[in-house]
């Protein structure tokens, strides 16, 4: 499978559909990258032979995403043990990252315990720094009080809030609070406000990074996969010359470009989800247990100065 | 003779006795006097029925079938559940007539109503 998207892909620069059916099964361990524009796939097991200087740059980072700490039915019994694995993943790395993002739901309940699950879980994790939205999971009968506390130093609101690094402006959304019936994501009035300041003094030439739980383009809104408000957001950013959006949720990689705006989404560490309109429901989906481990995985992320777009490289546990 | 007409006083005192107690126990009940109950089972993501026609004073109960949790939020905020885990259970007594609209507020696409008669 990785040696049919290496021999399709290749020499093609952007070869956006067949990028797409790269990214939505990501169990094959193959790599996509992104950078300057240019598509580049490599098969996992080949990364070795090709120069590391590929995946280095001025700044290097990883996302990860979904941990659901708590979960514990058929699709995978034992969320704490495959985040581990991404962990140790991580820790592998040839480049060790400046931070990580995790993109929400670390939760399955919001349940105390979970958290501390996590905590314990992440202290393993070679970092400086971890960054972290949350997801629907986590901000469960306290509105989130309780993610805030513990995870959202410096954060405002329902938990936004942006750093810079290397010259790259990185801004955390929260898109999980006060959902309307029958709605999507929803990252509201305040927040839009606060973004289109935070921003408003940003030469274009800045790269930004944007993470968010849900994804902030409509990836399939029958299951609840979109925002509702993401065009507003994204219209503050218009003018940037690179913008790269990373979300979670769906438990999938899935990559859209879109001008200067590349959308991409993360696998779970915990459990995989079926592709849009591939089952009744987005729920926890049960694979082989030989399998599971190819569906769930990391992000790493490594920017080049001078470069388009940030190359983005989805990694999986098997 | 005395002892017949003491006799009978016992047996008439027992029976009335019998007969308050009868007229004053409650009744086994009939259709329409216990509080009706009703069910709504949360499966793949979504309530069933979508539409619920109870007569007020019936208490539903929604049960999650769904490994994942989901929760029981009323439009216009007349009842909330907490987040339900797989198996557990919500229940809600309707007692005035009208539509209520409802959702799961951590799936905002999950929609249905209950209606009142």
């Amino acid at each position: 499978m990785s040696r049919f998207i290496e021999k399709n892909l290749e020499k093609d620069g952007v070869d956006r559909r067949g990028f797409l059916k790269c990214m939505a099964w990501a169990g094959t361990g193959a790599l996509c990258v992104m950078k300057g524009g240019v598509l580049k796939s490599f098969a996992l097991s080949d990364v070795m032979q090709h120069n590391v200087g590929d995946f280095k740059g001025d700044l290097s980072f990883v996302q990860i995403s979904d941990s659901h700490i708590g979960f514990n039915k058929a699709a995978n019994p034992d969320v704490t043990a495959t985040l581990r694995e991404a962990i140790a993943k991580v820790n592998a790395l040839p480049t060790p990252p400046s931070f990580v993002l995790h993109t929400g739901d670390l939760t399955h309940l919001s349940k105390p315990a979970e958290f501390d699950t996590l905590a314990e879980s992440l202290k393993s994790l070679k970092t400086e720094r971890i960054f972290y939205v949350p997801g629907e999971h986590d901000v469960l009968d306290d509105n989130g009080a309780m993610f805030r506390e513990r995870f959202g130093a410096g954060a405002m609101g329902d938990g936004w809030h942006s750093f810079d690094r290397n010259g790259i402006h990185f801004v955390g959304l929260v898109n999980v609070m006060n959902l309307k019936a029958g709605g999507l994501g929803s990252l509201g009035g305040e927040q839009l406000e606060w973004l289109e300041k935070d921003v408003s003094a940003l030469k274009s030439s800045t790269p930004i990074v944007v993470f968010a739980h849900i994804p902030l383009w409509a990836v399939y809104p029958q299951w609840g996969w979109g925002t509702d408000d993401s065009e507003q957001a994204l219209s503050y950013l218009k003018r940037f010359g690179s913008v790269t959006v990373l979300n979670g949720h769906i438990h999938q990689t899935m990559q859209k470009v879109e001008g200067n705006v590349t959308f991409h989404t993360a696998c779970s560490t915990a459990f995989p989800q079926p592709q849009p309109g591939q089952a009744d429901s987005p729920g926890p989906m049960k694979v082989p247990d030989d399998k599971l481990r190819q569906l769930l995985g990391i992000t790493d992320v490594n920017f080049v100065r001078g470069t388009h777009s940030l190359g983005i490289v989805d990694s999986t546990l098997a | 003779m005395k002892k017949t007409k003491w006799m009978f006083g016992v047996v008439l005192t027992v029976l009335a006795a019998f007969a308050t107690i009868a007229v004053t126990q409650p009744r086994v009940a009939k259709a329409g006097d216990q509080p009706a109950s009703a069910e709504v089972k949360i499966d793949n993501f979504s309530f069933g029925p979508t539409t619920l026609t109870i007569a007020a004073g019936t208490t539903v109960t929604w049960k999650n079938n769904d490994d994942v949790p989901h929760t029981v939020v009323s439009d216009d905020k007349v009842f909330k559940s907490k987040a339900l885990d797989t198996d557990d259970k919500y229940s809600y007594t309707f007692t005035k007539p009208g539509t209520y609209n409802y959702f799961c507020s951590v799936h905002p696409k999950m929609i249905a109503k209950i209606v009142v008669q």
